[in-house]
């Protein structure tokens, strides 16, 4: 086995009764990698997650966590990894000590380890001072970044996040991503599912997208983003918003137009054409232009398009 | 190394359980259902059957002993899993290095502990109150304990259906529970059941139960003490297993 590989998942399959939850799927995961694993809703990312973290067992396939099969030893696997659940929560009834305590307990920490590291990430997550409070009254920020605390207290090697910063407001999501940049720094190697784009775009080493059960694409953001290069867009703001959008669609070389607050963006394979035609559309009903800008595909051009094919294609 | 290595997975699934128990009594005990079902149930259902007759002392303790430990050590497993699943806890659990054995076996033991505990109010009522004795200590407090291993084992088995309404499973366990308390010689003693009465008591744990603790209290045992033992380590064992067999299915199909 390659050394470096942290996860190896060959021909992983589930079925729900008569659906299919993920498809003879398979990648790979290197160590001191951030791994993303996007996906439109109900497109696999939690089956899998759940499968690679033990707690739920695959029809078909296999699965490796640093070289320990994860269905045939999971209690061999689960104590290298680290895991925030999607769903899943704190004890409220306990305070963030007594939950940081627990987990240390059930991961075999050694009481005067446990205690050291548990002040140690409470501290980091900026809960010590509340570390005394019954935790039914943190905020969803709060919780989440004790759920994450949770999981580090055992210093796992690997960690697995299942849409860590769903719902939770900037200050918490940006400490969560410090803290994930930071681990990757230590050596840890971290797989993680989210809906949010940008994230994986700024976070992840390499993305996986998934749809209906199967992966479309696996590569780093920047080269799934190259090999999109003719989805550029356009994107313009007047100084009032055009009444004939219709117009604006039907210039050359505009694939399609959508409206971003006072924006639009116009998507196409030839920016120039598409430019040299605003300005006329500018001059003949007498606007100002407030922005102009040529954009790249983003990454998530990149999920919609390959979502989108599959769709088509299915 | 084998012998290490079994030794110290011993330990560490032993830790593990202690852990889970000890969650357990610090969340669980005090939560309504618990001291609804698990400490006001049996005392109003004792003090209706009890109030107005004339029952004899050596016959009214060892039945209030019996069923409070019935009633408190089978009412915390049936909350527990229930609850967590509301709670969204249970899945943290399960992404812990510690398996269902370690987890139902931290359930069991909390159901036990807080069995004991409270059963030992009703076991201090008799001497202080009625001037009963304790005439096999020893048989008494090992019955008292198998019994409520045996009743925490059962709350287990009813925390199994894959649900995540704590009322759902609290009914369920009502509904196997008070049936229990007419066919197991609470109110009325085994001699004195007809023999329908006596063959349905054999398949209730309580009865042994029952039996074992009127014996230690001075009454006389309907069964040999090694037969109550046997009689509630195999029911204990039955419904840990099934249990076990449940929990592992639900994990199976993903729920």
């Amino acid at each position: 086995m390659n050394e470096n590989l942290v996860i190896k998942v060959s021909n992983l399959t589930k079925f729900y009764r008569e659906t299919i939850g993920v498809d003879h799927i398979s990648f790979e995961v290197r160590g001191r990698e951030i791994f993303g694993f996007l996906g439109p809703n109900g497109a696999g990312k939690t089956t899998t997650i759940r499968i690679l973290t033990g707690i739920l067992l695959p029809d078909e396939g296999e699965a490796k966590i640093m070289g320990i099969d994860i269905i045939k030893d999971p209690i061999a696997a689960k104590r290298i990894m680290g895991v925030v659940p999607e769903v899943c929560n704190v004890y409220v009834d306990l305070s963030a000590w007594e939950n940081m305590i627990l987990m240390g307990k059930l991961y075999g920490v050694r009481k005067d380890e446990r205690e050291k590291k548990a002040e140690e990430i409470l501290q980091k997550f900026g809960l010590w001072q509340r570390k005394d409070e019954k935790t039914r009254r943190f905020s969803k920020g709060m919780k989440q970044r004790l759920i994450l605390a949770m999981s580090l207290i055992h210093n796992p090697e690997v960690l697995f996040l299942d849409e860590p910063t769903s719902g939770l407001d900037v200050q918490s999501s940006r400490m969560i991503r410090e803290v994930l940049q930071e681990l990757k720094l230590k050596g840890k190697t971290i797989f993680l599912t989210t809906h949010n784009i940008e994230e994986a775009n700024l976070l992840c080493d390499r993305v996986a997208i998934i749809n209906k059960g199967k992966i479309v694409a696996i590569d780093t953001p920047e080269r799934l983003k190259g090999a999109f290069q003719k989805t550029q867009s356009v994107e313009v703001a007047f100084d009032r918003i055009p009444l004939n959008i219709k117009e604006i669609e039907n210039i050359p070389h505009v694939n399609s137009c959508q409206r971003l607050g006072d924006k639009l963006r116009l998507y196409t394979p030839n920016p120039d054409r598409v430019i040299r035609k605003l300005t006329e559309y500018s001059e003949k009903n007498n606007l100002r232009f407030i922005s102009l800008s040529i954009l790249g595909p983003s990454l998530e051009d990149v999920f919609v398009k390959l979502t989108e094919e599959k769709e088509t294609s299915l | 190394m084998n012998k290490l290595c079994s030794s110290s997975k011993f330990l560490y699934t032993l830790k593990s359980s202690v852990a889970v128990a000890e969650k357990d009594a610090r969340i669980y005990y005090l939560k309504p259902p618990v001291i609804i079902f698990g400490i006001l149930f049996p005392v109003f259902f004792f003090l209706a059957f009890s109030l107005g007759r004339k029952i004899p002392p050596h016959n009214l303790i060892p039945s209030l002993v019996a069923m409070t430990l019935f009633f408190t050590s089978s009412s915390v497993g049936p909350l527990v899993t229930p609850w967590e699943r509301t709670a969204r806890t249970y899945e943290r659990l399960l992404t812990t290095p510690v398996s269902i054995f370690s987890l139902l076996s931290g359930d069991t033991l909390a159901g036990l502990l807080f069995g004991m505990v409270i059963s030992a109010v009703p076991l201090i009522i008799g001497p202080v109150f009625f001037h009963t004795s304790i005439h096999h200590p020893f048989v008494l407090l090992g019955g008292m304990l198998i019994s409520s291993l045996c009743f925490s084992c059962l709350g287990v088995l009813l925390s199994s259906p894959a649900t995540e309404a704590p009322s759902q499973v609290m009914m369920l366990s009502s509904l196997v529970r008070f049936p229990l308390i007419f066919i197991s010689g609470i109110f009325i003693p085994l001699e004195n059941l007809p023999f329908w009465g006596k063959l349905a008591a054999m398949i209730s744990p309580l009865t042994y139960a029952t039996d074992i603790i009127r014996y230690s209290l001075g009454g006389s045992g309907f069964y040999p003490v090694f037969l109550n033992i046997a009689a509630i380590l195999a029911f204990s064992a039955g419904f840990f297993s099934f249990a076990l067999r449940f929990h592992q299915k639900n994990l199976e199909k993903g729920i």
